[in-house]
Order: structure tokens, then sequence, then C-alpha cells
């Protein structure tokens, strides 16, 4: 299934902004995670398509996945 | 800080000045001393631009000493703005400059007969008010570039610009940071109206010749400080986002949340975000020689702040906040920095805040008096306040009075004041703050994106709007206490995640005084504050409904999880119940 993998602030040093991947059906936003090396620890928030989700959600074909450090402003 | 100083700008034959003790207002600092004056000695049915309001300029608790993040300002008065209390609070240098003269207040009250314009001198040998009708109509940089010409380098300035010598509603009163420059600005409510009515254009306040404030166990004091150091420093917010990318990291988290207002609350996300993100913003710094760290005082450790160079690496503006990149991008369809950049800096000059202008601007984009995303009309249109053309006269006065004026519906406003950069509809904590705080929309009031989207000291879904008011009221309080101690609120992303630092703050307060703070201490200081507040607001004639969103948060379902604000009115009534 085809996701589409965002990545800001300190996440996109060393690996990218934007990508669009084949992943098999069943992926977890863990999974992910661990592929990209990012550190569970170092890990804020995730939203698939506009909504929190958990390490342990599974993804669907058509998915944007956005990965933020922990950050804040205001 | 043992002495108030009172500034009669109306006294027969000139202003007066009087310094006295502390009386009851011992031992307060910050928005607590603000507001608990305020509240006490302003009338709640005063003219805010009359001789019967008071503008309370007040150093935290702790400003003035060698504890990092101390040294914020408040500034106090009834709000012209929204006809509330107000507190509005700004970094820069003023505030450790005036705590180490030993002010714990000064407070400007009555107002001049006729045309003359004041500045006022405070340093060690004491207070002197001037007449100097040269300053007249000059704005914050070119004001601060002749001041300095007579006053030096080695002082902090507080001024006005045009806008607050006009008396427009969203003028506001800038602070210089270390390197003199007119940026940081006690920006919400209208407070430079205020200041401008009482015919003060500039404060010079000097401390040569003054020592940091002891604290009574300088032993502790400076083991809690560096204990306090140490987790902003070790926490991901304070220690590496916000001096990377500032505050405008946020672009990215909430267009990508869905809670980012673009075209007047049209939407909630934004297609040219990307343009507009903290990311870009700091590359583009960098790139341009100027600065992606940057602190508005010194002792700041966290250093959220930046310095915004032209494409030929010349100064232009302070590094904008997110808020200011939102209200002036997407809020008014426009995605490029440098817009938002030249924007940023007519605001400071003229003296306006930029919340307030940029939601404006976008109301005026909605009335159809320019097209959203008109980068050059923007730009024009703030050109108009700095000329005080009627039309700039009817934008500096916000967003109320130009949707008032041009007929428009959708004004995004809570108390006549312009709501920040966070869409209440997906994230519904947000609308609880705006709602019912005592200041008219206000985020910093009760900062529940930090719960609602960031996950920083918990979490509670922003979709829904089960605990949203309890999250609010918690926050509501804590805000009011850290908002009378003279640090930063940054500081609340490290205290609410690690217990051990929050722990060094009680120690900061505690030995500072000689007593021993507790959490609860903490509390109780918040809830006096608020109370006090709302209880000048009720006799100002605010009621329950007035706690209310605009109805079309509440009609309006907005992309891209087509919500409204659900969170009920009864609930809302319950949050300064205590
Ligand atoms: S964190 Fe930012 S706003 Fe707070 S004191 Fe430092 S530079 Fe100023």
């Amino acid at each position: 299934m085809n996701i589409t993998v965002k990545l800001f602030a300190t996440f996109r040093t060393g690996r990218f902004v934007t990508q669009e991947c084949e992943y098999p059906e069943g992926t977890t936003v863990a999974s992910i995670v661990e592929t990209l090396g990012i550190p569970e620890n170092d890990l804020g928030i995730m939203l698939v398509n506009s909504r929190h989700v958990a390490l342990n959600h599974k993804l669907s074909n058509g998915d944007t996945l956005a990965i933020f450090p922990l950050l804040g402003g205001g | 800080m043992d002495k108030i100083a009172r500034i009669d700008m109306g006294a027969p034959g000139g202003p007066k000045v009087t310094v006295g003790g502390l009386g009851e207002y011992a031992g307060l600092g910050g928005r607590a001393m603000t507001s608990l004056v305020v509240a006490a000695e302003v009338h709640p049915l005063a003219h805010p631009l009359g001789a019967e309001n008071k503008l309370v300029i007040a150093p935290g608790m702790l400003s003035g000493t060698t504890g990092s993040m101390t040294g914020r300002l408040s500034v106090g008065c009834k709000s012209p703005l929204t006809g509330t209390i107000k507190e509005s609070n700004a970094g820069g240098q003023a505030a450790q400059v005036l705590a180490r003269l030993g002010y714990a207040a000064v407070i400007l009250e009555g107002k001049p007969e006729g045309d003359d314009l004041y500045k006022i001198i405070i340093n060690k040998d004491g207070i002197q008010v001037i007449v100097d009708n040269s300053l007249k109509l000059l704005d914050n940089y070119p004001l601060v570039e002749k001041l300095r010409a007579e006053y030096g380098d080695k002082v902090a300035y507080m001024s006005i610009g045009s806008a607050g010598e006009r008396k427009l509603l969203a003028a506001s009163i800038a602070c210089t940071d270390p390197e003199l420059r007119p940026t940081r600005h006690c920006g919400r409510g209208g407070v430079g109206a205020v200041m401008g009515a009482k015919r003060v254009k500039a404060i010079i306040i000097d401390d040569a010749g003054m020592k940091m404030r002891p604290p009574k166990d300088p032993d502790k004091y400076r083991d809690a400080n560096r204990k306090f150091v140490e987790g902003l420093r070790k926490h991901p917010v304070t220690g590496e986002g916000l001096p990377a990318y500032g505050t405008n990291v946020l672009t990215n988290v909430l267009n990508e949340a869905g809670g980012y207002p673009s075209y007047n609350f049209k939407d909630g996300q934004f297609a040219g975000s990307n343009n507009l993100s903290g990311e870009t913003q700091a590359a583009l710094e960098i790139q341009r020689g100027g600065l992606a760290t940057h602190g508005c005082h010194r002792g700041c450790v966290i250093q959220c702040s930046g310095v915004y160079n032209d494409k030929d690496g010349h100064y232009l503006t302070k590094q904008p906040e997110y808020e200011t990149v939102w209200s002036h991008g997407g809020h008014c369809g426009i995605d490029d920095l440098d817009t938002v950049a030249h924007l940023d800096f007519l605001d400071d000059n003229i003296g306006v805040d930029t919340i307030e202008m940029g939601v404006t601007i976008g109301v005026a984009m909605d009335a159809g008096i320019i097209e959203f995303g008109d980068k050059a009309g923007a730009i024009r249109l703030v050109e108009e306040v700095q000329k005080g053309t009627p039309l700039g006269r009817v934008l500096g006065s916000g967003a109320a009075i130009t949707g008032k004026v041009f007929g428009v519906e959708r004004v995004p406003v809570v108390k006549d004041q312009a709501l920040p950069a966070y869409d209440p509809r997906p994230i519904q904590g947000i609308g609880v703050t705006y709602a019912t705080t005592t200041q008219g929309a206000d985020h910093t009031a009760g900062y529940a994106i930090a719960t609602n989207i960031l996950k920083v000291g918990g979490d509670v879904d922003p979709l829904k709007p089960e605990g949203q008011v309890e999250l609010s009221r918690n926050l509501q309080i804590a805000t009011a206490a850290i908002d009378s101690t003279g640090m930063c609120l940054f500081i609340a992303f490290a205290i609410m995640d690690q217990p051990e630092t929050f722990q060094a703050l009680l120690d900061m307060l505690g030995s500072f005084h000689g007593i021993t703070m507790t959490g609860d201490d903490v509390v109780a200081l918040g809830k006096k504050v608020l109370s006090a507040e709302r209880d000048f607001n009720t006799r100002a004639g605010f009621t329950k409904h007035h706690d209310r969103l605009p109805r079309f948060f509440y009609n309006e379902p907005v992309a891209p999880h087509n919500q409204v604000f659900s969170v009920p009115d009864e609930e809302l009534d319950t949050l300064f119940n205590w």
C-alpha cells in the first residue's frame, strides 16, 4: 500500500521532508518509525490524516503519516 | 522591590511623582500586581482612555535577580479594546532594569490637559517627567534611535509609536531587547492607547549604579536556579525545539493537525504553510546572516527568538512569532515570509499588536477591501494605519470594529479581541480558554494546545468536548501564577513534564523570599489573580453571555475535521468555580 510520510523539525536532518513509499499491508506507525531510525524517546506526536495516533496504529492505503519530535511554542 | 511609584499625569501644575511603600500589595509582582491594583483602584465603568484608568507597569516577583528567565514585564489597565481588565506581558530588558531600581510597580494615573507629550526618566536618583514635543508622532524605531542619542545604550526603553499616540485600540507598548531594538511588545488589548491617552511617549529606565536583587538565601537560590536551567536545557521543547526554530515551528504542526485557521477561519489548513514554516524561516535566517536563536532579554536560556534579515542581509525585524506569521500569513492567504517580516516590522514600528493587526487585515479581505493573498495590499493597509488616515484608524482599532464598519459577519473575536492562530473547532480546549479568559480571546491565558495537540504535560483529545473545561481551568490558574513571577511562560513546557524542574522553580521563589513555596501556594496565587480579574469584569458589566465564541464557530463546520465547537455553555459557566 502507498503511504506518504512527512517529517518535521530535527527529524528532517539526514532524512527527508516528504516521501511516498510502498509498504506491506498491516504496516504500523511503529515499524515506519523504526525503519527511519527515529529513537522512540525522541518522538513527540504522530498524525495520520490529521488525527493523533499511537505507535501501534495500523496504516491504510493512501494514508498520510506526519511525525514530529516533541515541540512547543505559543 | 520595596516601593511603588505613582505618577499623576493630570496633577495641577504638571505631572507629580509620589513614591511610597508597598502597603497591601507587598509580595506581589507581574500580573498579580497589575491585576490587583487595577481591580482595587480603577472604577470598573471608567472610560479606558479617561483620567480614571491607570496603567500599571510591574516587573515579576523574581525580575532583577540572577535567576534565569525572569525578565518578563506585566502591564495592566482597563482595556480600551475589550472593556475588561487587561494584563499584557512582554520580554525585553525593561523588567530586569525596573526591578533592580527597586520598583515593584510604576503606576501612571490621571491625564494631562492639552497637547504636550511627555517622557519619563527613571534612574537611581528618582523619577523625572519631562515635556518633549520633539517626539510627536515618531514611530518606535526612529523614536528609540533619537532617545539613544541622548540616553545611550545602557538603558531600557519603553515606548509607543504613532498608533498609541492616536489611541488606536490595537496599540501596543514596545520594550527594547538587549540590542535596543523596540521589538518586544505588550501587544494585546490596546495598552499603548492607554499610555497615549496619558500623553506618555517613552519611559527611559536606567539602572546604572544598581545591583542585582539579593535573595534571602543566596546559596539555595543559586542551587535552585542551576537545577532549573538544567531542566530547561534537558527538555526537548525548551532545550531544542524553541531555540532552533522558535515558536513558528508550530505552523507545520497546526497545519498537519487541521487546526490552522486560513482565509479568515474558512479552512483548517493552508496550502502555502511550508513556505511559512519555522523550519523554512530558521534556514532562511541563517542563510541571510541573521540569527535563528536569540534571547529577548539577558538571562533567557531558551532563546526562542531570532533576527530576520532581508534578502540583502540587512536587519529587517526580529524573528516573527508563530502567531504573527499566521495572522499576516495563512489567515490572509499570504504564503511569503518576506511579506510577513515586513508587516512585522511595520507593526513593531507603528506600535500595534501583530495578532490584532493581522486578523484585522484578514477581516478587511473578507470585506472585499483587498483580495486574500494580496501581499502589496496588506502592506498598504498597515501603512494606512501608520499615516492615521480614516481607513487606517478603523483598521488600527482592531478586527471587531473593522468587521462592524464593513459589515462582515465572520469576525473572529471574543470580547472584541482577535482570536490567535488556533481554530477552536478542531481544538476544543483552546476554545474554552478563548471564551472564558478574563482577557478576551487569548491563547497564552490557558494554552490548551500543549495538551490537545503537542501532548506536552498530558493528553486530552482535541476533537472532543470532554475534559476541556477542567484542562483550561488548570492551565489558566497556573498561567496567572507564572505571569506573576516574571518567568517566561515557555518554562511551562518543561515544568509540566518534569517534576524536578517545577520543584526548582518553587525553590527559587521560596529561597528568594526566605519562605517555603509549595505547589498549593502557586495554585492559590493563580486563583487569587483570576478571582480579582473576574470580579473586575463582573463589575464592569460582563456576564456569562460574554464567555462565548462567535456564533459561526457553533454553526460552520471547518475542514478537514468538519467539526463545530461543542463544549456546552453550562460547562463553560463552571470554569471559575473553585
Ligand atoms: S523563551 Fe523567548 S519569549 Fe521567553 S524570554 Fe526567552 S526569548 Fe523571550
